[in-house]
């Protein structure tokens, strides 16, 4: 990384793309501990603010009529409860709010990460890891709480020949300790790339002949940047319906 | 940890305040971010699960029992206009009956004093048709009988006129004769 090579100071570019994902603490300059009140906790801090407004303030009208700012909180709400119910199935809207909560957390914090000077903490791979592991966990614990042994036929793929079975367990055994580290990498790496991508080209813009196109780029990026934040909320949370699908119906 | 410059409070972070390699894989930041967003995810949810999502659901429910409750009173309305129209229909073609039923009525009333004025007419026509032919014949009779009374005087007068001696008796005579002829 450019961060690296300290002596790209004298240098006339200067290439910090990764320096945006710094933690530090917002109060003093000590070091990070883990109750520390850092650039991590504000930004995630405004997370709950702003899943509170859409959610809460937007719909304090209660009208059967929507405003505006309630038709927006009525459309997330309606669009992962269909989501749930229509992948995971009927009997998974129990674990709605549980959905909700992750999608409207990684939906807000990845458009907050978007604003000019912001820390993303979706970049991270501590908070994704996180998500991720609450989600394989979940789904492990349900799985066997519901089916017992039976989540064990989840790596039984009995439609399969009998001596292709034992081969099968073991592939469908490591794909599935593989998804949380997929389901963390995925969205923390899409984040990451977009917002160091955003930051090499505005890099370049110090440089006056190609500070122009860096512009465009910059915006060009921007624009697929709106819509990774937004898809890669959607496929971290249709991918959590998918687990649970898996997890309350096993069999293949 | 804190060694010699102001900056250097971190193994991730270099003496310019840049990120060594990348900060997703410092260590000494991951406590510090989980703590947090687990605090975050718990209040989010919180949030969500007593507040936003029973208020929505509760929204929603109420949104679609309105519309249910408007569909049932518009097709109870639709209902109550087909009736009316049918209600409109059957006292038109009541209606229609109705009036057709009294032009036949005045119609046939109108014809029978049209008949009996016809009759009476005709009656009086032929009353006063015989009257004038009674009363025809009776002018022609006497017409007859002055014909013959002015010939008879006249051809008297004649007689004496040429110098004759006219004899009353014979005069008549010769006129019937030639009223006869």
């Amino acid at each position: 990384m450019a961060g690296t090579a300290p002596s790209s100071e004298d240098a006339g570019l200067v290439f910090h793309p990764m320096d945006q994902f710094i933690v530090k603490p917002l109060f003093g300059d000590g070091p990070v501990q883990w109750y520390t009140v850092t650039n991590v906790t504000l930004w995630l801090i405004l997370a709950i603010v702003v899943v509170t407004a859409i959610m809460v303030f937007g719909t304090r009208g209660r009208a059967v009529v929507p405003s505006r700012s309630q038709s927006i909180g009525e459309l997330a709400y309606g669009f992962v409860y269909k989501m749930v119910e229509d992948v995971a199935g009927k009997d998974a809207v129990g674990f709605f709010p549980y959905i909700m909560t992750l999608f409207m957390f990684i939906v807000s914090a990845n458009f907050l990460g978007l604003l000019p000077m912001s820390f993303t903490t979706t970049s991270h791979f501590a908070v994704t890891v996180v998500l991720a592991m609450a989600v394989f966990l979940t789904v492990t614990i349900v799985g066997f709480v519901k089916n017992g042994a039976g989540f064990l036929g989840l790596f039984w793929v009995s439609s399969a020949p009998a001596a292709l079975r034992p081969i099968l367990a073991i592939i469908e055994l490591i794909s599935y300790f593989v998804r949380p580290v997929s389901h963390s990498i995925r969205l923390a790496g899409n984040v990451m790339a977009g917002h160091a991508v955003i930051k090499v080209f505005a890099g370049f813009a110090a440089v006056a002949v190609i500070s122009p196109v860096s512009v465009v780029a910059i915006s060009a990026m921007y624009g697929l940047e709106i819509l990774v934040a937004f898809i890669q909320a959607y496929v971290f949370t249709i991918l959590t319906c998918v687990y649970l699908k898996d997890a309350l119906h096993p069999s293949h | 940890m804190a060694t010699n410059t102001h900056e250097t409070v971190s193994a991730c972070v270099n003496d310019h305040g840049s990120a060594i390699g990348m900060p997703q894989l410092c260590n000494e930041w991951m406590g510090n971010q989980i703590f947090w967003l687990v605090i975050t995810l718990i209040v989010i949810f919180f949030v969500l699960s007593r507040v936003a999502l029973p208020r929505i659901a509760a929204v929603l429910a109420e949104r679609q029992g309105t519309i249910t409750n408007d569909i049932a009173a518009a097709e109870d309305l639709k209902a109550k206009a087909a009736a009316a129209e049918d209600a409109y229909n059957q006292a038109l073609i009541d209606a229609r009956a109705e009036a057709a039923r009294i032009v036949e009525a005045t119609k046939a009333e109108i014809k029978a004093d049209l008949d009996a004025a016809m009759a009476k007419a005709d009656a009086q026509i032929a009353e006063k048709a015989k009257a004038g032919e009674k009363t025809i014949a009776e002018i022609r009779a006497n017409a007859m009988a002055s014909v013959e009374e002015i010939a008879k005087a006249t051809a008297s007068e004649i007689v004496d006129a040429l110098g004759g001696k006219a004899d009353a008796k014979s005069v008549n005579s010769a006129v019937d004769a030639q009223l006869k002829g």
